[in-house]
């Protein structure tokens, strides 16, 4: 079948079997084809997160990585428009020379996978709905899509939303394509909403071993009217020496003292605005009575690199979780967790990323079981070699999944685009 | 107004009438249950007053079960549902259909659970928006989105519409300040999505839900994100000689690097109807009218109030005042909060329009509406929510003259088609509804819109709910549906509309 596919495409597919589309309109004649025929195919970029979601038996695959460029930046508007295999990095760096950027703040997936940055394009991170630390102060992904385009699982191309921010003409699709996996439409072009980059960053240092106060002051962070956009408790594990020495190495900074357990907390703008806002929380959160230190600016910004980048668990080769509960439950998890695992937290208390040793599946399954039952949800980020895939790696109920499945029908009816990545059946 | 096109009657419904009655008084309280004329005539129309249609029963669940099991009954009988919040909608999307049950959401009235530790509020769809920001006010928080009917909108029509407000550039919309939902499918099967996490995994089922027009699920809870107070806020009010002068300072601002809390233009007809109606104390003599509220800790308010001041001062402003207490910037605010009631004043009918267009286009759309006005010869005044690039231009005419009418409608079409043309899209906040349906073939072509139609058979195969709103049932750009507000016929004519 697929030798009579390439037969009549005139589109280039190498020797792996993989079509490289020039352009939408190639696009969309490859799945035209794809979907007369009735072959499931894998979508990628670059493949930089290819290693999430659950393995695609399928022989075909899309490489839509030739559909990369910036379309049109107007910073005063507030949005660039891009190919959607624009790398990230391009975009990132053509915002920055306006003094602008993506507020949600894109995790670098390639440190734990290949010990290094590989951070992908956008389409692909989109696709993934991932956000860094200031997710709780600025939203995720989802929240800075204004419009795309694409390709359905018929070939047809379609598009949703526009370049405002304000519009409500028909569904919004963009958030339902944000976070769908590459299983709902193939990107073509996208927009996001930009916002201006804060002038200067700094962070205050809480030593601590103390968890109940940690999850004291997460609370209180996020009752503050001071704007803190990062807060993250980073445990010691005093019986690791490896880790610890890694973590030690990672978090080196001339006014941190990484030995021990310690929060950081992030507050951006002028050099005045910083100053009012840090005697704000030194009284609201009593700093006094703590081992505190400041990371200025120079260090600031690579510290929420690192923890961006998800240096902590570089290259592992066990299963990474990504937990996301209410922040009240904070106390519960962390007693739970103990001292079993590594792990640390972002978002203000919200997100857990948790390592479980390879050839500890279960493990797995009862964490999932407690993260479900604090009102939270887990995904699987990263699997050991060993990992057997009898545990789900999203986290749905079945009313959900019944609906998710109709939605997937309405985009691609024969199941053409990234089969089983994200559950059985879509 | 224009004959408005609507699904086909089913006959048999209609027939039907005394069965349904009967038997949803059995699946709900019968007192919930109206179908006297006199009883169902108050819900005949939403906030889009011109059009009205008498239900054919009203019902009033109290709780989500009942929601489903009238959902499943009609779903069984092949009976079309129309939802309904607080009737607030400018767009007639909680329009009653002949052959429909109107299923008012009235009795969700209050609030389940306050919860400050997760800076969540989970409420009844009911509730309104203000009664949300009410509850937690006490311990210096707020509901981000306000959109101008807040005082009366319910926060699940705010979901349905995904309401934004004067804020909505720096604090987003509806659908970036809910953590979750409840909704009732049309099969009757009751699903939560979301919950107290942020964000969820899979589909994001929220962000289809928010802004669908009551068309894929009936909202029966909903959770609130709340935000803490910013300890400061302060505004400017700017007067400019020019429409361009101003339109530049206001994209200037943004390119600085500066998000303001709000900023709202109005121009030379919009700045005298208000100074007249409300005594604002507008400087009468400018051609457009900038306010810029800035929110933040006291030197950040101060500092980029500093910058607003030079860039306007730049851009040639012909007067400037900073708000020295808060009662002053309340005085800013007070002749813009005014607006929609002091174009009624001017004239016996006015017709407002909501388009979005990018920013820096609005001095090219503020004059293509001014060479319309004198081709069509109706007044014009406009409003413009600069930070998130929302416009609302009001027609003033004479709804008792059928040309004026005729007119009004073509203008404000020629309106919204401008908008598209400039790069921005015929709703900003209003919702299509049954006003603007026809115009969505402006924004999408039959592939888009078809996607769109996929997805609601997918969850709706019978298209029971709330039918005929949102995809045009013509599906040609008929010159048809806007919103008139009249005089006497409006439904809420003491809400400020801004």
């Amino acid at each position: 079948m697929f030798i009579e596919v390439r037969k009549n495409s005139q589109i280039f597919q190498d020797s792996n079997k993989t079509y490289y589309p020039e352009d939408e309109t190639e696009v969309s004649s490859v799945v035209k084809e794809l979907y007369k025929k009735n072959l499931p195919t894998e979508l990628i970029g670059t493949g930089s997160k290819s290693f999430i979601g659950n393995k695609i038996q399928s022989a075909n695959k899309l490489s839509l990585s030739k559909l990369s460029g910036i379309v049109e930046y107007l910073p005063e508007e507030l949005y660039i428009k891009v190919k959607a295999n624009t790398p990230l990095e391009v975009i990132e760096k053509e915002l920055k020379i306006n003094n602008q950027e993506l507020a949600f703040e894109p995790v670098d997936f390639g440190f734990i996978e290949r010990g290094k940055s590989n951070i992908g394009t956008i389409g692909g991170y989109l696709s993934c709905n991932f956000a860094g630390s200031r997710r709780f102060k600025v939203g995720s992904a989802r929240d800075h899509i204004l419009g795309f385009r694409g390709v359905n699982g018929k070939g047809e191309v379609i598009k949703s939303g526009g370049t405002v921010v304000k519009n409500v003409t028909g569904y919004d699709l963009s958030k339902l394509v944000t976070g769908s996996f590459g299983t709902l439409v193939a990107l073509t072009e996208v927009v996001l909403k930009v916002l201006p980059k804060k002038k200067l960053s700094n962070t205050i240092i809480i030593h601590t071993e103390d968890k109940k106060l940690v999850n004291e002051l997460f609370e209180k962070i996020s009752s503050s009217s001071s704007e803190v956009s990062g807060a993250v408790y980073i445990p010691d594990e005093p019986e690791d020496k490896d880790y610890k020495n890694n973590k030690e190495m990672i978090f080196k900074f001339n006014d941190l003292n990484s030995n021990g357990s310690f929060l950081g907390l992030r507050l951006e703008g002028d050099k005045a605005a910083i100053n009012e806002k840090t005697k704000t929380l030194v009284s609201e959160l009593e700093l006094n009575k703590m081992n505190t230190s400041i990371l200025d600016t120079h260090q600031s910004v690579p510290f929420w690199k690192k923890i961006n980048n998800l240096e902590l668990f570089t290259e592992t080769k066990n299963n990474l979780l990504r937990a996301v509960i209410p922040p009240s439950k904070g106390d519960e998890l962390m007693q739970k967790l103990g001292n079993k695992y590594k792990y640390y937290v972002d978002w203000c208390g919200s997100l857990y990323w948790i390592e479980v040793q390879a050839k500890k599946n279960m493990k797995i399954v009862e964490i999932k079981k407690l993260i479900k039952e604090l009102g939270g949800y887990l995904t699987i980020i990263k699997t050991s070699p060993d990992y057997d895939y009898e545990e789900t790696i999203f986290t749905v109920d079945d009313t959900r999944l019944l609906i998710s499945e109709k939605i997937k029908k309405s985009f691609d009816p024969k199941r053409v685009f990234n089969p089983g990545r994200m559950y059985r059946g879509i | 107004m224009s004959e408005l096109v609507l699904p086909k009657i089913n006959k048999e419904t209609v027939s039907k009438k005394e069965y349904i009655f009967k038997k949803l008084a059995k699946i709900i309280n019968p007192e919930n249950v109206l179908s006297h004329v006199d009883e169902i005539k108050p819900y005949e129309t939403d906030a889009l007053a011109a059009y009205k249609q008498t239900p054919l029963v009203v019902v009033m669940p109290e709780n989500t079960q009942e929601v489903s099991n009238i959902l499943k009954f009609c779903h069984k009988e092949n009976i079309k549902v129309v939802p309904r919040g607080a009737g607030t909608g400018l767009s007639g999307g909680a329009l009653p259909l002949q052959d429909a049950v109107l299923l008012s959401l009235g009795k969700f009235n209050k609030i389940l659970e306050i919860d400050f530790e997760n800076k969540c509020v989970i409420t009844q769809p009911g509730v309104t928006n203000l009664g949300l920001t009410h509850a937690v006010q006490h311990k210096g928080f707020y509901y981000a989105p306000d959109p101008s009917s807040q005082l009366a909108c319910s926060i699940g029509g705010n979901v349905a519409e995904n309401s934004g407000g004067v804020h909505s550039l720096k604090y987003g919309t509806t659908t970036n300040n809910i953590l979750g939902v409840e909704i009732v499918m049309m099969d009757g099967t009751i699903c939560k999505i979301g919950g107290k996490t942020l964000d969820q995994e899979g589909y994001d089922l929220m962000g289809l839900i928010c802004g669908s027009e009551g068309l894929l699920g009936v909202i029966t809870e909903v959770t609130a994100k709340i935000l803490k107070k910013p300890q400061v806020v302060k505004a400017a009010l700017i007067g400019f000689p020019t429409i361009e002068e101003g339109g530049n300072a206001a994209t200037e601002i943004i390119s600085n690097g500066i998000i303001p809390a709000g900023m709202e233009i109005m121009d030379k007809a919009l700045i005298e109807a208000t100074d007249n109606f409300s005594k604002a104390g507008y400087p009468r003599d400018a051609e457009l009218l900038l306010i810029v509220e800035l929110d933040g800790t006291e030197s950040e308010v101060d500092g980029l109030l500093k910058e607003v001041s030079s860039i306007c001062k730049k851009n040639n402003c012909s007067s400037l005042k900073l708000s020295n207490n808060e009662k002053e910037r309340l005085s800013f605010w007070a002749g813009r909060k005014a607006a929609f009631p002091a174009c009624g004043a001017m004239a016996p009918d006015y017709y407002c329009m909501d388009g979005s267009i990018p920013r820096g286009k609005l001095a090219e759309a503020l004059l293509e509406i001014k060479s319309l006005s004198k081709k069509y010869n109706l007044p014009v005044a406009n409003c413009f929510h600069a930070g998130d690039g929302n416009l609302h231009p009001l027609i003033m005419y004479d709804g008792g003259d059928k040309e004026q009418l005729r007119k009004t409608e073509e203008f404000g079409s020629e309106i919204l088609k401008a908008c598209v043309r400039l790069g921005g899209v015929i709703t900003g906040e209003h919702g299509v509804g049954v006003e603007k349906r026809e115009l969505m073939c402006e924004m999408f072509n039959d592939k888009d819109i078809q996607q769109q139609l996929d997805i609601k058979k997918s969850l709706d195969e019978k298209n029971l709910l709330n039918p005929g709103k949102v995809y045009p049932i013509l599906r040609k750009c008929a010159e048809e549906g806007r919103v008139h507000v009249h005089r006497g016929e409006e439904k809420f004519p003491d809400l400020p509309r801004f």
